[in-house]
C-alpha cells in the first residue's frame, strides 16, 4: 500500500483506469507531456501514449465541447481545466450540452466525461486562480458535483466519476493536494457518489463541510472535543445530487448543525443544505442552523485571502455560540 | 520586407440563375438525370414541408419554426452525399441534412412542437440534436471526429452554421483544433446574407466566410449555394476527404434567406422589398428545374405528379405528428441521469401525483 498525496492519488485513479478501459481519454491544457500544472497526469503520457493523454489547444470552451462530442460517441473523456477561474469559458458547454444531452435525446446520446479542475484559494496564486463555484455547477440539473477532501476519498471518487454514466464535475482543492499523505491501495476499488461520508462521530453538534475546509472542521471538531463537546462531522463529498438523509439523520441525532464552506455565503451549497435541514428537521433543532463561510466578496487576491476563508477559530467561535443557545 | 503567406478562395459555380452553365467543365453527375430528379424533387419536398410547418405555426398547433426558403440546395447539397455512418451536427436551420440524413418530417415536428422525443431519432441515432446556442455545434463536431479518428474509423462529421455564428469564439476554435489534428469534419457556412436582422457588414470585414480557414491551416471553399451542382460536388469532395483522413474543410455556401429568420421575425422591419427580390431571381429551385428541363428530364407533368407525391408525404408526417401520444410528464425527470437520484425523487412523485389528479395536465400545443 502505497502512502500518498491527494494529488498522487488522483494520479493513481486516472492510471488505473486508463488502464482498465480504453474508452477512457484524458485532454486538457499541460496535461500532456508536463503532467499537469499540479503534476496530476505525471508521467501517464509517456506511459499511455499522446493519443489517449491529450494536450490540447489553449481554449478551454474547446476542451469542454470536444469532450461533448467525445462522449456522445461513448469515449469517457477525462478533462481537465487548469483552474476552476477558468471554467466560465467551459460553462456553456457543460450547462447547455453536457448536463442536457440525455434529457434532450430522451437517452439516445450520453455524457459519460469528468470534468476535472483544482479549486479553492490558499496557495497565493495569481488572480483569477482560487474560486470555489461549486454551487453553480449544484444548480444545474444533469450534472454530479464532487468534492474530495482527502487521497483516499480523492481515489475513490475519481474512479465512481469516470465510471459514472452521466457528467460529473470532479473539483481538487488545490490547497490540500499535498498537506495531507494517507495510505491508498490501488485497487481499484470506486468509492460511492451521491453519498456523505461521516468522519468523526459526536452527539451534540453536527458539523458539515466538503472539500479543504473539512481539515479546518475536523480541527474545529477535536477543539471542541477538549471542551467537552462532541461534534460530528460529515464530509459532503457528492455536492451534487446530495444525500441529504445523512445530514439529517445525524441533526435529529444532535440537534445542531454548523455548515462550513469556502463558497461566498449568499446562495451557495450551505443555503441548501440549511433550507433542506429547515424544511424536514426543524423540530429537531435545538439551535439555529449555523454557516460559516466565505464572505460575500469578490476572492481577494492573495494578500488578503487568509481573511476571507474560513478559519478554525471562526468555525469554533461559530459553534460555541450554537451550543450555547438556550 | 517579404511575404510569408498569401492566400486564395476558390469561388465554385456551374449553374447561372437561369440555370445554364457557366462552364463546360460540369461534374459528371450533371449528366445523371435520375440523381438530379431525386436531388430536385427533395429540394421541393424540403420546401413543401417548411410551408406547412409555418401553416402549423400560424394556426397554433406548433411552436416557433426556422424555415429554409431559399437555402433548400445547402441541405439538400451535402445532405445527399451523406452515408448513414456519417455524422450530422445540426443547427435550428439544418432541416434539410437532417431529413436527408433519415431523420423524419415527423420527428422534426415533434421537436418545434415543443417535445424533447423529437430529438430521439429513430434513425441516424448518433447525430446530434438540434444546436440552439450559437456555434457550440461546431466544437462538438470536433469531438465527435476526435473519437472518430481514434477508433480509426472513416467516417465523416458534418455540421453546419450561420454566417452569424462565425462571429463566435467556438467557431474560430473548432476550426483550429480541426486544423491541428487534421479532424474529419465538414463546417458548412450557411451564409444566407442575414443574422436576424444584422447584415454581413456587421459580422465581418473579410471578403469571405470561406478564408476564415485559411488562419486554422485548413482548406475554405465559396460556392453558390444556391447552384446544387457545385453545392453537391465541393460537399461530396469535402466528406470523402473526411472519411479518407485528408482533413477539414470549410464551406461557405452563399444563398439567401427568403423566409424570416424564425416564425417569430418580421424581416420586412429591417430589409428591403426590392433585395429580397432579387434574392428570388437567384433561389436554387427553379434554377435546377430549368436546367433539368434542358436535359428533356422534367416538365409540367412530373412537376404535378411530384407535388402531389410531396404533399402526400407531408400530410402523412402532419397526421403523424398530431397522432402522437402525449408524452408522460415525469420524463422530465426520467432521462435527465441514469438513475435518478434520491433526492429528486420526491419532486417526481409531487409531480406524478398532480398528473394523476389532472389527468389532462401537460402535452399541449
Amino acid at each position: 500500500m502505497a502512502i500518498v498525496t491527494m494529488i498522487e492519488a488522483i494520479t493513481m485513479a486516472l492510471a488505473y483506469e486508463l488502464e482498465h478501459d480504453k474508452d477512457v481519454v484524458l485532454l486538457g491544457e499541460d496535461v500532456g507531456v508536463n503532467g499537469g500544472v499540479f503534476r496530476a497526469t505525471n508521467g501517464l503520457q509517456a506511459r499511455f501514449g499522446k493519443e489517449r493523454v491529450i494536450d490540447t489547444p489553449l481554449a478551454e470552451s474547446m476542451i469542454a465541447g470536444l469532450s461533448v462530442g467525445m462522449a456522445a460517441q461513448g469515449l469517457k473523456p477525462v478533462a481537465e481545466i487548469q483552474f476552476m477561474g477558468f471554467e466560465m469559458s467551459a460553462w456553456d458547454h457543460i450547462y447547455s450540452h453536457a448536463a442536457r444531452l440525455r434529457n434532450r435525446t430522451r437517452g439516445r446520446l450520453t455524457q459519460p466525461m469528468v470534468i476535472r479542475m483544482p479549486c479553492g484559494g490558499g496557495i497565493h496564486a495569481p488572480e483569477h486562480h482560487n474560486e470555489s463555484t461549486e454551487a453553480i455547477f449544484a444548480h444545474t440539473p444533469g450534472l454530479k458535483t464532487v468534492m474530495c477532501s482527502n487521497p483516499t476519498r480523492a481515489y475513490g471518487l475519481m474512479l465512481a466519476a469516470i465510471r459514472d454514466p452521466d457528467p460529473v464535475i470532479f473539483l481538487e482543492p488545490k490547497r490540500i493536494y499535498r498537506i495531507v499523505k494517507q495510505e491508498v491501495e490501488d485497487n481499484g476499488e470506486a468509492a460511492p457518489l451521491e453519498m456523505c461520508f461521516i468522519d468523526r462521530e459526536g452527539t451534540d453538534i453536527t458539523l458539515v463541510s466538503w472539500g479543504a475546509m473539512m481539515h479546518e472542521t475536523l480541527l474545529a471538531a477535536e477543539a471542541l472535543a477538549k471542551e467537552g463537546v462532541s461534534a460530528e462531522v460529515i464530509d459532503v463529498a457528492t455536492i451534487a445530487p446530495l444525500d441529504i438523509e445523512t445530514i439529517l439523520e445525524s441533526v435529529r441525532k444532535t440537534g445542531r448543525l454548523l455548515i462550513v464552506q469556502e463558497a461566498p455565503r449568499a446562495g451557495g451549497v450551505a443555503s441548501e443544505i440549511a433550507a433542506e435541514v429547515a424544511e424536514k428537521a426543524v423540530t429537531s433543532l435545538l439551535a439555529p442552523i449555523g454557516r460559516v463561510a466565505g464572505y460575500d466578496t469578490v476572492m481577494p487576491y492573495y494578500k488578503l485571502e487568509k481573511m476571507y476563508m474560513p478559519t478554525t477559530d471562526r468555525i469554533l467561535t461559530a459553534a460555541r455560540d450554537l451550543m450555547e443557545y438556550a | 520586407m517579404s511575404t510569408v503567406a498569401k492566400f486564395e478562395i476558390e469561388y465554385r459555380q456551374y449553374l447561372d440563375e437561369s440555370g445554364k452553365p457557366i462552364s463546360k467543365n460540369l461534374p459528371a453527375f450533371a449528366k445523371d438525370k435520375e440523381l438530379l430528379r431525386k436531388l430536385y424533387k427533395d429540394m421541393c419536398l424540403l420546401r413543401a414541408f417548411d410551408a406547412k410547418a409555418y401553416a402549423l405555426q400560424r394556426t397554433g398547433n406548433m411552436g416557433t419554426y426556422p424555415a429554409s426558403l431559399g437555402q433548400e440546395a445547402i441541405g439538400i447539397g451535402y445532405g445527399s452525399a451523406l452515408t448513414p455512418d456519417d455524422v450530422v451536427i445540426p443547427y435550428y436551420r439544418s432541416t434539410g441534412g437532417l431529413i436527408q440524413h433519415g431523420v423524419s418530417m415527423t420527428e422534426i415536428l415533434l421537436y418545434w412542437g415543443g417535445d424533447e422525443r423529437g430529438s430521439d431519432f429513430k434513425n441516424a441515432r448518433q447525430d446530434f440534436p438540434i444546436a440552439v446556442p450559437i456555434a457550440t455545434q461546431c466544437l462538438h463536431a470536433t469531438g465527435v471526429a476526435t473519437a472518430i479518428k481514434y477508433r480509426g474509423e472513416k467516417r465523416a462529421v458534418v455540421t453546419e452554421i450561420g454566417e452569424g455564428g462565425t462571429s463566435k469564439g467556438d467557431f474560430y476554435e473548432a476550426l483550429n483544433v480541426a486544423g491541428i489534428w487534421n479532424l474529419g469534419v465538414v463546417f458548412i457556412v450557411n451564409n444566407n446574407q442575414w443574422a436576424i436582422s444584422v447584415p454581413s457588414s456587421i459580422q465581418t470585414a473579410c471578403q469571405t466566410y470561406a478564408q476564415k480557414a485559411i488562419a486554422a491551416g485548413i482548406e475554405g471553399i465559396r460556392v453558390d449555394g444556391n447552384d446544387m451542382l457545385a453545392m453537391r460536388e465541393v460537399a461530396e469532395y469535402a466528406l470523402n476527404k473526411a472519411r479518407e483522413g485528408r482533413g477539414p474543410t470549410l464551406i461557405e455556401a452563399v444563398s439567401y434567406r427568403l423566409c424570416d429568420h424564425t416564425t417569430a421575425d418580421d424581416a420586412s422591419r429591417y430589409r428591403p422589398k426590392e433585395e429580397v427580390e432579387c434574392g428570388w431571381k437567384a433561389e436554387p429551385v427553379l434554377r435546377l428545374r430549368k436546367y433539368l428541363e434542358s436535359l428533356k428530364a422534367w416538365n409540367d407533368k412530373d412537376e404535378e405528379a411530384m407535388n402531389a407525391e410531396n404533399g402526400t408525404a407531408v400530410e402523412a408526417a402532419v397526421a403523424a405528428y398530431r397522432a402522437q401520444a402525449k408524452a408522460a410528464p415525469t420524463d422530465m425527470f426520467d432521462y435527465l441521469y441514469a438513475t435518478l437520484p434520491e433526492k429528486t425523487k420526491a419532486q417526481r412523485e409531487e409531480l406524478a401525483a398532480i398528473v394523476a389528479a389532472n389527468p389532462n395536465a401537460g402535452g399541449h400545443h
